[in-house]
């Protein structure tokens, strides 16, 4: 009886997981408009460091419109069910960053989605 | 000497050429940032302002995003003043926001380096590096600093705010940069009052300098010396 119970148990577990094949891959979606700034292979590496330098040249030196800017990035990855890049799981940087299990603070203070026209 | 200096020359045109793509042996010229050449200050004259009117405090929220409420948990970046001596009854209203000082006491005692002054005398807070420890706040004679309290949601893209951070008036930072003025500035121009004046400080020939030789302007709590930014005619 508790062999089969456990038994039982074990199935239950492996189907869901055999179905989806362990994790949920992230929802990849298309960018709105024209090439990256760089490769996919180096943006999904590098754009922390990117993000992170440029963010005190433009804070501290005041340069504006320089070619890595988050509100560009916004701009091109808004997602066009909820304009935005971090409001829903299936959304840009928050499907993948919750793949890799990378707490995303950015949209705290950073607006997610684009400057209403 | 000439050989040297020549081959001196082409080594350093080289150094910028990329080793491999994305890779630099010395960084390219990069976009040129801001320039002590530039002090930028603004002149208020307070026999303009008008009592009552407080078209540059709703210009600022408008701006910068933030939502107008008065309370003592809500940012404030500018502030109508109204002022009475006793003496004659005289009245006085004026804007009262971050005097962008040459020597500011919120950055002398940033415990982290994020209050600080830009080249050009804005002073800033650097919402990155900031911890929330509210000393700069205490530090401020002009009472101009804010803290945000609860969770914010849908800030303008040009103004990056959020919980836990010290922030006030940035001179329009966003628009300075692009060749603009602050968003008080041009609210008060188009009330037509002209009470605020935007300019370099450092240029003598500027519209700002050349009013303040002229008419003369005033510092607030001019004892401390700390060399305001924010300049007032006629208190």
């Amino acid at each position: 009886m508790r062999l089969l119970g456990a038994l039982a148990l074990l199935a239950a577990l492996a189907l869901p997981a055999g179905a989806t094949a362990g994790v949920e891959k992230p929802v990849i979606v298309k960018a709105q408009s024209g090439p990256c700034i760089a490769p996919p292979e180096v943006m999904r590496r590098e754009h922390p460091d990117m993000l992170k330098h440029q963010r005190t040249i433009t804070v501290h030196e005041g340069v504006r419109n320089a070619k890595v800017d988050l509100e560009k990035c916004v701009a091109c990855h808004a997602s066009k069910t909820t304009g935005s890049v971090a409001a829903s799981k299936q959304d840009f940087c928050e499907s993948c960053h919750a793949y890799a299990g990378v707490k995303l603070d950015c949209f705290e203070c950073h607006a997610s989605r684009p400057e209403k026209e | 000497m000439n050989n040297r200096r020549a081959f001196l020359g082409k080594a350093a045109a080289l150094g910028g050429i990329a080793v491999a793509p994305g890779l630099f042996l010395f960084e390219p010229a990069r976009a040129k940032g801001v320039t002590s050449k530039v002090r930028w200050g603004m002149l208020v004259d307070t026999t303009r302002c008008a009592e009552g009117c407080d078209a540059c405090v709703a210009a600022c929220n408008k701006e910068n995003g933030l939502s107008g409420r008065t309370g003592p948990d809500d940012s404030q970046w500018i502030r109508k003043v109204e002022l009475k001596e006793k003496a004659t009854g005289r009245t006085l209203s004026l804007p009262v926001m971050c005097q962008h000082c040459a020597e500011p006491p919120c950055v002398d005692v940033c415990p982290t380096g994020a209050s600080f002054k830009r080249a050009d005398g804005i002073v800033l807070v650097d919402r990155h590096i900031c911890i929330g420890c509210r000393y700069c706040m205490m530090a401020c004679p002009y009472k101009a600093r804010s803290f945000v309290h609860r969770p914010l949601h849908d800030q303008k893209p040009d103004v990056p705010r959020g919980q836990g951070c010290v922030e006030s008036c940035t001179l329009c930072v966003q628009r300075v940069d692009r060749g603009g003025e602050p968003a008080c500035v041009e609210a008060c121009r188009a009330e037509g009052r002209n009470a605020l004046l935007f300019g370099d400080l450092n240029d003598p020939a500027s519209a700002i300098s050349r009013r303040m030789r002229e008419a003369g302007a005033k510092q607030i709590r001019a004892d401390l010396q700390l060399n305001t930014g924010v300049r007032y005619q006629g208190i």
